[in-house]
């Protein structure tokens, strides 16, 4: 019997970790991910954890004793948000590339400056190329389970790179939601032992690790890392589909809400995909034939599989809370317009909207709006804007 | 080294065959990394004047140079020689030349 409990985003992600009773967590707090540690940290000094809790000097230290931690052959976590990623930034490259398969919670805050600690996507996005998977979750019951699959995907042996699993700072992190809990026991059977093939502690078997890699090599390492970005898909789906097994609870790439008689969509990460949930109900409840499509998986890109599901609408919203300022769009919407024109989409009409940004509440009334706009796109209209904002004062 | 682990740290492997980023998983390959192409300057052994007195062997920081099963220096092996001209400056009996590599 799955236990109820309600616990906020940030205490689901520790009670995750708490479960997985990691090897080694490393980290250094920094809002809105600081409660992650401090309440893994008590579990550690209560003993409900065999961890190695090292309390480092600043984010950089964490991923690199993490990196460490994983290369010795231990199983290593670490939590952060928004200027504490982009510290990692050096280190993010170097556990992908070295192919480590640590697992990291992202509380998605919005990077300075100006100073700022709500929530936008950022942070995750700006190390949306940095080798590593990326799982995005709607509310803590999401993050929770993506915290459990994550070591599944990251450690299997055909893929061995390190997970991100992102969630929206506050929102997610720190509103208390009805959740179901694991028992321990299943957690730590559907977890697994960690078992790598090679590890620096291996007296057995010694090895190096993060050679000089020039240029008669180091192409050929990160071809082979692009494949391994390419098998990941293939092991998401695998591990989704044991865990729906397990807890009844269904994950794939992205979810669909209400899209198959669709004529409009949105597509929009994380939290405010429930808001948009609520707007389709009602619009719903109108007539009027509006879906939403959810992406959990944004790295690897399921560019094939998403631009599958788009084709049949007549207008397309991707809203972006993050801005690439590259005076084209959004970052999911670059990456979901380049996979349509890639696969041979051609039906849909395309528009982005960039929302939120440093935590500004994007309100049903502002997804009425686009999905009004979509409907005036599908009547047959045209688009007279594609990369637009939505919630900021003119 | 078997021929098998030559291979995946060879130049010549492919992204199938090469280890996980690069971590090297059996010792003694670094026989196969040959450095003698960095080389602009070259030593030479002048080989009446040397004493064997071995000054030029602890210095070497690559394996340029290597002793024979009597402990006598034997000829310079050039696949390891990055021309760093060390054994020259230390050589007491100016036993080693170093000229241009042409």
């Amino acid at each position: 019997m799955a236990i109820r409990e309600r616990l906020s985003g940030n205490e689901a992600v520790a009670y995750a970790m708490k479960q997985i009773n990691p090897d080694v967590v490393a980290a250094f707090p920094i809002t809105p991910s600081t409660e992650i540690p401090q309440y893994f940290s008590a579990y550690v000094a209560n003993g409900e954890v065999n961890t190695e809790f090292i309390p480092v000097e600043s984010e950089h230290s964490a991923m690199s004793a993490c990196i460490g931690a994983q290369a010795a052959g231990g199983r290593a976590m670490t939590a952060t948000s928004a200027n504490g990623l982009a510290l990692m930034w050096e280190m993010l490259y170097i556990a992908s590339g070295a192919r480590l398969p640590i697992v990291m919670a992202c509380v998605n805050r919005a990077l300075s400056g100006p100073i700022n600690i709500h929530n936008d996507h950022s942070d995750s996005m700006g190390a949306r190329d940095s080798g590593w998977i990326q799982l995005y979750s709607e509310s803590s019951q999401e993050a929770y389970d993506n915290m459990l699959m994550a070591h599944r995907i990251a450690e299997h042996p055909d893929v061995l790179l390190p997970v991100m699993v992102c969630q929206d700072g506050f929102i997610t992190s720190h509103a208390i939601e009805n959740i179901e809990l694991l028992e321990d026991e299943k957690v730590k059977e559907f977890v697994g032992e960690y078992k790598p093939a090679h590890y620096l502690l291996n007296k057995e078997n010694p090895i190096a690790i993060g050679p000089l890699d020039h240029f008669t090599h180091y192409f050929e390492h990160k071809r082979q890392q692009a494949e391994a970005m390419r098998n990941a898909k293939k092991v998401i789906l695998e591990v989704a589909d044991e865990f729906y097994k397990l807890t009844g609870r269904k994950y794939g790439y992205f979810e669909e809400y209400k899209t198959d008689d669709a004529e409009v969509c949105i597509v929009v990460l994380n939290s405010t995909a429930g808001t948009a949930k609520f707007v389709v109900d009602k619009m719903r409840e109108e007539g009027k034939k509006v879906g939403l499509v959810k992406p959990r998986v944004f790295r690897p890109f399921p560019a094939p599989e998403i631009a599958g599901a788009l084709a049949r609408f007549k207008a397309v919203a991707v809203m972006d809370k993050a801005d690439s300022f590259n005076a084209a769009g959004g970052p999911l919407f670059t990456e979901i317009t380049s996979a349509v024109l890639a696969h041979g989409a051609t039906g849909p009409k395309f528009i982005n909207y960039i929302y939120g940004l440093g935590g500004r509440d994007v309100k049903a009334d502002d997804i009425e709006f686009i999905y009004n706009k979509l409907l005036e796109i599908a009547a047959p209209g045209k688009v007279d804007s594609i990369y637009n904002y939505i919630g900021v004062r003119e | 080294m078997s021929k098998r682990e030559e291979k995946i740290y060879s130049p010549d492997v492919g992204w199938k065959d090469i280890t996980h980023g690069g971590t090297i998983t059996t010792a003694g390959n670094a026989e196969l990394f040959l450095t003698g192409d960095w080389r602009s300057m070259k030593p030479v052994w002048l080989k009446d004047k040397c004493k064997q007195c071995l000054m030029c062997y602890y210095v070497c920081p690559d394996t340029a140079i290597l002793i024979d099963e009597n402990g006598k220096r034997i000829d310079f092996n050039y696949n390891h020689c990055k021309g760093c001209g060390i054994c020259y400056k230390v050589c007491p009996f100016k036993a080693i030349d170093f000229v241009n590599e042409i």
